[in-house]
């Protein structure tokens, strides 16, 4: 690593915290109804939306209704999903004619934008017309993001409020999130990364003589209002097939910094927002440091593995996957934020990384997708930590669990379990069963461990909605569309409704008072804990399954063994 | 009944801001703010559309300076990196296949150093840049199939400085050169 490989580090995370209490704040504002700076310029858009749909801001509801709201909402924007891909050829905007879409990728694709996953089988440009891009995925970028923060502050709700049903309204949070949070940040980065390079257009694709004489077609199409959006809501579907690798994507080394700021940004503003609503900015900030140490933490293993040398590669670097204007460092970067932040774009072919740098990678995600994690859901997976947490250190001291006054009981605990392990039950037990039989097998790329790897980052992706893949797998075909769309909606939903119940049931309680006898959870020696039930949750359920993938695959390879 | 009549009409209004408003605002912001860059940084020659500044073409003639390698060939339908891991041993015969072809049709010394983007393919597979380095190894072939005067080297090693850029606002990013614009201005070398 250069000095300026270090600088463009620094600069990264200093921006990151820099931002994180002021936008922050303004989320707090926003979420909290207070005045804000978007209330004149978009205040009309609310109304609107209001008196379009018949919704009472102020009714607010117990938890059944909120997440039943959500349910079916998620259902709407589904069904349509699913059904504008099957009728693609019947439908606008289509220049490069492109065909209707199979039923089971079109099923796997419509599950993945409505649970923020992004995961994708298909590719952008031979698969999807400008039609189903813009109003199918476009808006499920926002919608999915936008129901991620519903869930959260719902859960905030139930934190902060006392013997109380109500948590909020559905419809209020997911409009207040999209107008005043998603899409004027939005519209501001679309404009930033259009002035880098990045197409915005609704041209047919471009056939070109190149200088030697052949014949290459250029691909055109609105990408950066998709960009933004993808980047900022964690969502991470690429316009084109190789996401932010593409050039078109991501032309210059200040647009990934941007995008790569635009995939923590939210996640990490939410601490602030939350520790402001529940009252103490320092349990914010507590929050914020256990993810922030888990974030460097696998940044500096996975830049430790791609600058060693190996006997079967002793050039340095190695540059397979990944684009030259962005180097070493700057993949890195992504790599780790990207599966940290349950985004799933990349800017370099993850299937290429070292053995450690992918395991990384993979862990980030399989840990549940709490190192700041995905928009609203990295925070409310982080919050079902702090219960096990708190429980844990209950337990330690022989005292009843409370977290910010709330009594942490049987009921909570229950539920915060089945939300820890739904997903790793997805994890594990479809890559096992993948690894077994021919479907799953035959869509392998590599063979030996990194084969088992690209089975175990597929289910670990689409668990906890990441997206991002071992691309050498080729997932599109029955078997995979239709496990990892079930994956995917065990790995939301099978979160987000215990989530939801907790929240329900923690609303109702009394506030105790702090006293000296208190547990504190806004100090380092909480943090610690923390981290370290999260590392040992989820270093004893998956580290079995990594050995015999990027752990072994490293140990091999410095022995300098091929497959 | 009421939810789902809500779910629909929130879903349709927000379908119709976000999936319709939102991208033709920012088409008409781009389009109207940078006009090429919105439209894919086309080069023309000729009043003839060339390529783009941004997606990298196939190139391995001797008279021009070659691009990266690429999964795809440069073929943006679609777009793709080899996906090979590091433990696969196709990676490695292609790596050492291509040093070996690189100092060939460079006429190298065996000991040369190759920059490493020349050995692996990119992530994007349309990957427009290789480093000033990887240009200055091939100077001597394009020279040579060109027959340039000792001038016309010289001019051409200008411009591959010139035309080298460095890291963005000075911390960003790698030095890189973009292939298609050297190649262009090779042309131009008189």
């Amino acid at each position: 690593m250069t000095t300026q490989d270090i600088i463009q580090v620094i600069l990264f995370f200093s921006l990151l915290i820099g931002l994180t209490p002021v936008l922050g704040n303004y989320m707090y504002k926003v979420f909290t109804g207070n005045k804000h700076v978007m209330l004149p310029v978009f205040g009309w858009l609310e109304k609107l939306t209001y008196r379009f749909t018949g919704v009472n801001p102020d009714g607010e509801t117990n938890w059944k209704s909120y997440t039943f709201g959500l349910l079916i909402f998620n259902l709407t924007g589904f069904v349509f999903v699913f059904l504008i891909q099957l009728l693609q050829v019947f439908l606008p905007l289509n220049p490069a004619h492109l065909p209707n879409v199979s039923w089971h990728s079109a099923f796997n694709t419509a599950v993945s934008f409505t649970t923020n996953t992004n995961w994708q089988g298909y590719s952008g440009e031979t698969t999807l017309g400008y039609f189903v891009q813009m109003i199918g995925l476009t808006v499920q970028n926002f919608v999915s993001a936008a129901t991620g923060i519903a869930v959260l502050l719902a859960l905030i709700r139930g934190i902060s409020r006392k013997t109380t049903e109500k948590l909020g309204n559905f419809w209020t949070d997911l409009t207040r999130s999209i107008l005043y949070v998603l899409l004027p940040l939005s519209i501001l980065l679309s404009v930033i990364l259009v002035s880098q390079g990045v197409i915005q257009n609704f041209k047919p694709y471009e056939t070109i003589k190149t200088l030697q004489g052949a014949t290459q077609v250029i691909p055109m199409g609105p990408a950066a209002s998709q960009i933004a959006i993808k980047q900022l809501g964690t969502n991470g579907g690429g316009f084109f097939n190789t996401n932010s690798a593409h050039p078109f994507e991501n032309p210059t080394p200040f647009s990934n910094l941007i995008e790569m700021l635009a995939i923590l940004l939210i996640p990490s503003s939410l601490t602030y927002t939350y520790g402001k609503m529940v009252g103490s900015t320092r349990q914010g900030w507590a929050v914020f440091s256990a993810m922030f140490i888990l974030l460097i933490a696998g940044l500096v293993i996975s830049l430790y593995a791609e600058y060693s040398a190996n006997p079967i590669f002793r050039h340095l670097p190695r540059m397979e996957g990944k684009e030259t204007r962005f180097g070493i460092t700057n993949s890195i970067l992504w790599s780790t934020s990207t599966t940290a932040a349950s985004n799933g774009s990349v800017n370099a072919m993850h299937d290429s990384l070292s053995p450690l740098a992918g395991m990384v990678a993979m862990l980030n995600i399989m840990l549940g997708e709490v190192i700041f994690g995905g928009v609203g859901a990295g925070l409310y997976g982080m919050v079902i930590f702090i219960i096990l947490t708190v429980f844990i250190a209950g337990l330690m001291v022989g005292r009843t669990p409370e977290y910010l006054g709330k009594k942490i009981e049987a009921f909570e605990v229950q539920m915060a379990i089945i939300a820890v392990l739904v997903p790793n039950f997805v994890i594990l037990l479809f890559s096992a069963w993948a690894s077994v039989i021919n479907p799953g097998l035959s869509g392998l790329n590599n063979s030996g461990p990194h084969g088992f790897s690209e089975i175990l980052y597929a289910y670990s992706s689409a668990a906890g909605n990441n997206g991002s893949a071992f691309a050498g797998l080729n997932a599109n075909t029955l078997f995979y569309n239709v496990t990892l769309g079930i994956g995917m909606l065990l790995g939301r939903f099978g979160v987000i409704i215990p989530v939801m119940a907790i929240a329900g049931n923690m609303a109702g309680k009394k506030i105790t008072p702090l006293s000296a006898g208190t547990f504190r959870t806004d100090n380092g020696l909480f943090i610690s804990l923390l981290v370290g039930v999260i590392l040992i949750v989820g270093g004893l359920t998956h580290f079995p399954a990594l050995s015999l993938g990027p752990i072994v695959e490293h140990l091999l390879m410095n022995g300098g063994i091929t497959f | 009944m009421k939810t789902f009549f809500i779910s629909i009409k929130i879903f349709l209004f927000f379908t119709i801001l976000t999936g319709i408003l939102y991208p033709l605002f920012i088409t008409g912001i781009a389009q109207i703010l940078f006009p090429a860059k919105a439209n894919g940084s086309i080069i023309s020659r000729n009043n003839k559309a060339i390529g783009s500044a941004l997606i990298g073409q196939q190139s391995d003639t001797a008279i021009y300076f070659s691009s990266r390698p690429s999964a795809v060939s440069y073929n943006p339908l679609p777009s793709g990196g080899s996906n090979f891991g590091l433990s696969n041993s196709k990676l490695k015969d292609l790596v050492n296949q291509r040093k070996k072809q690189f100092i060939a049709f460079n006429r190298l010394d065996s000991f040369t150093v190759i920059p490493s983007e020349m050995l692996f393919a990119s992530a994007s597979g349309l990957d427009p840049h290789i480093s000033p380095d990887a240009a200055f190894l091939q100077v001597n072939r394009i020279a040579k199939a060109r027959h340039f005067t000792d001038i016309q080297k010289r001019k051409l090693e200008q411009c591959i400085r010139d035309l080298t850029e460095g890291p963005q606002f000075l911390c960003l990013g790698e030095e890189r050169i973009n292939v298609l614009l050297l190649n262009l201005n090779l042309d131009q070398i008189k």
